[in-house]
């Protein structure tokens, strides 16, 4: 099937290339499509684009959003490789929200999984091509014209011609077949595998990058928005009386609230606009809005907490079931049982979300720090009520996203302002507009039991967890957690035991639930690690030693139908015994005992298709002050295309699984979240976080997985293990702020 | 509102805004530079931080009343090219990720290195904690804190 296809209509792609470049258009196909196996019945969708202008001038866009990762770089560095072109005179561009590129929406950890081939393959057709339009040109065959950093060589005349000089012909050969295409051998890459400094690497510590929050219109007016304190709560009267005498201001505009589901829509609210964001602020402070705050005012962290943990006493759905959990336990042997929670977790990105939207002759044109291009697209025209191609999205960096900016309600508020003032107009959300309005990571509550033999290996295995489910956004009335986030973590546990069930139990969203960095495998990973650590005590063995007896002998593990995907990418115990063994070795384990008030902590975590290991070192001093000089993390993603920027990703998910651990809590009270700002809703500082986190990466030419988010899972387990090690005392409740070490 | 006279990166400036208006959103909304950013409002996360006389501040909470004839310094002020050795020594180690924060964080380093041309560890945290990074690039500020540290000398 023909996979390349060639785009000489300069309409297609608007301005971004001249009318005489070379412009392919790669097409991959959706994962969804991949995963459901129905190949055949698939809509090919066009994804990826790169050009060649006349000028030798190689344009990549980056149909991804960068938000830290790197993606925005090393996306179109894969296709630059097998262009072979040189690296100085590509040009990346951001690509706006469309459907045509395929799926935009940036998390998951899967821009590379998903983009590697096709990247791969629009750098070769057009190579193929330029090489093609050569030996049309000299008249000799194909095979002895070369492309080599941006020039097309003929070896025996040493005869060569520049990219820029073959666009306009080149572009007039036939789109290569995906079994012509060759591509080059690892030896051979320039780009794949090496440190290449990302393209805004100046501009970042210049003050230069445009963010969401930066981008201005001509006109613009400034917007600060006051919501419901209680999810669902209706607009009982306003007075805007003294907000409109702030200088500065010019009105006030009512935006509706939601209809359930929440979705991505706005939340509701009253809307200060003003000639300045401080203006705007100051006006919205004077506002006298009174709330009806409707049922969820209910919601009360401490009794909820209780709610779920009991729900986790009782039997509830099984979700996985492997061989006989009731009959080994009924045998009554030695058994050890365990109840874990972690609390809601905000995202917390530096940059709170902030949009800039200008709608007029019912088309809309926004710039934003977004995920998902395409769901501003869709949020956008519902809430206007146009058709999604009248929605033109630029996608500015992002400082941060975490997942929360894949949720454009931000986006749609700017898009009903601007309609209602009739100029375009910035929202800025405040800090605690942001820890009060999240989509927070759910709250959970897990209960752990198994059955042991004379060695202290489990015979029977029984895990249960109870969360509401981050589904609550498209449906209203979902009361259980969905397959995917079952997936992260619970129903794949590839431990080699003979009896294993796997139970979900029902829980009710009263608050926005989204998914976090990592998303369920936050609270499966530190429930099931830090379990397997408790046992490795009662059983007084080396808990390395202990956890690879689980993990068992190298093997394939059978988890839940994962369709295609799991074809490409088997679950394999012997890549995660592997990680194990090299965090251990890398740390030092075998040498350095457990001491009073310092020791390791070692967990293992697949998520994200990748591999990871991680010893984490503690030290308690005698006040119980926690540091962490310390983080040994080994990760197997398959082939690795920039290794620098696959350490800053799991040098970063050490911290932010370390924040999460130490001090994240979000709670409730009367429907009301109780935290607003960095004082109080804590995030790790420099003087907090892990001081040295050391990235061992597995070389493996295995497809690429994940990187964005498989770091985070084992850190919390990690370091209530090494405490537990420290002190003998055993975490089972984040975070940690909340217990007395010593 | 009435004019008041401030110094921003060496040009002398007169900005009709409200006199406690912090000079964050004088910078960002009145003078369009952006390079210095918003992140909490209540000078708890650092990424807003400038220089007034050469000390670093927290532009959220400073209303800009109160720096009339000071001498305002922003990341678009440091160098104009990337050169400032801090800068330099970020650009080496790789240290961004997503970037927000790397404005505040160099201000805050570059007002650390004044003080103290050999920082230790101690000082580094010191003199950095009030900047949150939520990417976690933390010990790489630190690599590079200390790499400007040692060109410098």
């Amino acid at each position: 099937m023909n996979r390349v296809e060639v785009i000489n209509r300069r309409a297609f792609l608007g301005s971004m290339f001249s009318a005489s470049a070379l412009v392919l258009v790669a097409r991959v196909l959706p994962v969804e499509a991949m995963v459901s196996g129905d190949v055949d019945k698939a809509a090919w969708h066009p994804s990826v684009y790169l050009g060649v202008e006349t000028d030798g001038t190689v344009i990549i866009m980056a149909h991804r959003s960068e938000m830290g990762t790197g993606i925005r770089s090393v996306l179109p560095t894969i296709a630059a490789e097998e262009l072979d072109a040189d690296w100085k005179r590509v040009k990346v561009e951001q690509a706006i929200g469309d459907a045509k590129y395929g799926s935009q929406n940036t998390d998951g950890s899967c821009s590379i999984r998903d983009f590697y081939d096709a990247m791969r393959e629009a750098g070769a057709s057009a190579r193929l091509m330029l090489e093609r339009a050569a030996a049309a040109k000299w008249g000799v065959p194909v095979s002895e014209c070369k492309a080599q950093n941006h020039q097309v060589v003929h070896k025996s005349s040493k005869r060569q011609l520049g990219y820029g000089e073959l666009a306009a012909p080149a572009a007039q050969q036939p789109a290569p077949k995906r079994e012509e295409l060759s591509f080059k051998s690892s030896a051979e890459y320039r780009y794949i595998g090496k440190d290449m400094p990302i393209v805004d690497r100046e501009d970042l510590c210049s003050g230069k990058g445009i963010f969401g929050i930066d981008a201005q219109i001509e006109g613009m007016v400034y917007a600060a928005i006051e919501r419901s304190p209680v999810l669902g709560g209706k607009l009982k009267s306003f007075d805007d009386q003294e907000a409109r005498k702030v200088p500065g201001v010019e009105r006030t505009v009512v935006i509706e609230g939601f209809k359930p589901p929440h979705g991505f829509k706005p939340l509701g609210g009253v809307a200060v606009i003003a000639s300045n964001t401080w203006a705007a602020m100051q006006g919205r402070e004077r506002l006298k809005v009174e709330w009806e705050p409707g049922a969820n005012a209910s919601y009360d962290s401490t009794s909820y907490k209780q709610q779920l943990i009991e729900t986790v006493r009782k039997p509830q759905r099984a979700v996985r079931n492997v061989g006989d959990v009731d009959a080994e336990f009924a045998k009554g042997g030695k058994t050890h049982e365990a109840e874990y929670y972690v609390p809601h977790l905000a995202h917390a990105p530096m940059e709170p979300p902030a949009a800039v939207a200008h709608v007029r002759d019912g088309k809309a044109l926004i710039y934003a720090a977004t995920q998902n291009p395409q769901a501003v697209q869709d949020t956008v025209a519902a809430a206007l009520g146009i058709d999604k191609k009248n929605v033109e999205c630029h996608v500015t960096l992002l400082g941060g996203g975490f997942g929360r900016k894949s949720k454009p309600d931000y986006v749609a508020e700017a898009a009903l302002l601007s309609k209602s003032v009739g100029k375009p107009v910035k929202v800025t959300w405040t800090r605690e507009d942001d820890i009060r309005f999240d989509y927070y990571h759910t709250v959970s509550a897990m209960y752990m039991k198994a059955a042991l033999d004379e060695k202290g290996r489990p015979t029977a295995w029984l895990q249960r967890c109870a969360f509401p489910s981050m589904m609550t956004t498209f449906n209203a009335a979902t009361a259980s957690a969905s397959g995917g986030e079952l997936g992260m973590g619970w129903t794949n546990v590839p431990f080699d035991i003979p009896n294993q069930r796997a139970e979900n139990g029902p829980a009710q969203h009263h608050v926005r639930i989204g998914w976090l960095r990592s998303v369920a495998n936050i609270q499966h990973a530190f429930a099931i690690h830090s379990f397997v650590d408790e046992l490795a005590h009662l059983a007084k063995r080396d808990r390395v030693e202990y956890l690879l007896d689980l993990v068992g002998q190298p093997r394939k593990v059978d988890v839940a139908a994962r369709g295609r995907l799991a074809e490409k990418y088997p679950l394999e115990t012997g890549r995660l015994r592997n990680v194990i063994e090299m965090a251990a070795a890398a740390s030092g384990w075998a040498k350095r005992k457990p001491a009073k008030g310092r020791a390791l902590g070692v967990a293992a975590h697949y998520s994200f298709l990748t591999y990871v290991a991680t010893v984490v070192e503690v030290e308690v001093d005698a006040t119980g002050k926690i540091r962490i000089p310390r983080v040994d993390v080994a990760l197997d993603a398959g082939r690795v295309i920039n290794p620098d920027r696959v350490k800053a990703q799991f040098e970063g998910a050490a911290v932010f699984g370390a924040s999460l651990a130490l001090m994240g809590e979000i709670t409730a009270a009367g429907g009301e979240i109780e935290q607003s700002n960095f004082h109080d809703y804590r995030v790790a500082r420099i003087n907090e976080a892990p001081i040295e986190t050391r990235v061992h990466i597995v070389q493996s030419d295995a497809p690429p997985a994940g990187v964005g988010e498989p770091g985070v899972p084992p850190i919390p387990p990690a370091i209530c293990n090494a405490i537990f090690a420290a002190t003998g005392k055993r975490i089972r409740e984040l975070p940690l702020r909340k217990h007395k070490l010593v | 509102m009435t004019a008041i006279k401030i110094n921003v990166n060496g040009k002398e400036l007169s900005v009709e805004v409200s006199p406690d208006m912090p000079l964050l959103w004088v910078l960002r909304d009145t003078l369009s530079l952006t390079g210095t950013k918003f992140g909490c409002g209540m000078a708890q996360c650092g990424a807003c931080t400038v220089h007034i006389n050469g000390e670093a501040i927290r532009s959220c909470v400073t209303p800009v009343s109160s720096v009339a004839g000071k001498k305002i310094v922003t990341i678009e002020g440091l160098s104009s090219d990337h050169s400032h050795p801090l800068q330099k020594a970020w650009i080496q180690v790789n240290v961004s990720q997503c970037g927000y924060c790397q404005s505040g964080q160099i201000m805050q380093a570059a007002a650390l290195l004044r003080q103290k041309p050999k920082p230790t560890d101690s000082d580094i945290d010191t003199a950095m904690r009030g900047n949150i990074c939520r990417c976690g690039t933390y010990q790489r500020i630190r690599q590079a804190i200390k790499q400007a540290a040692e060109v410098k000398q």
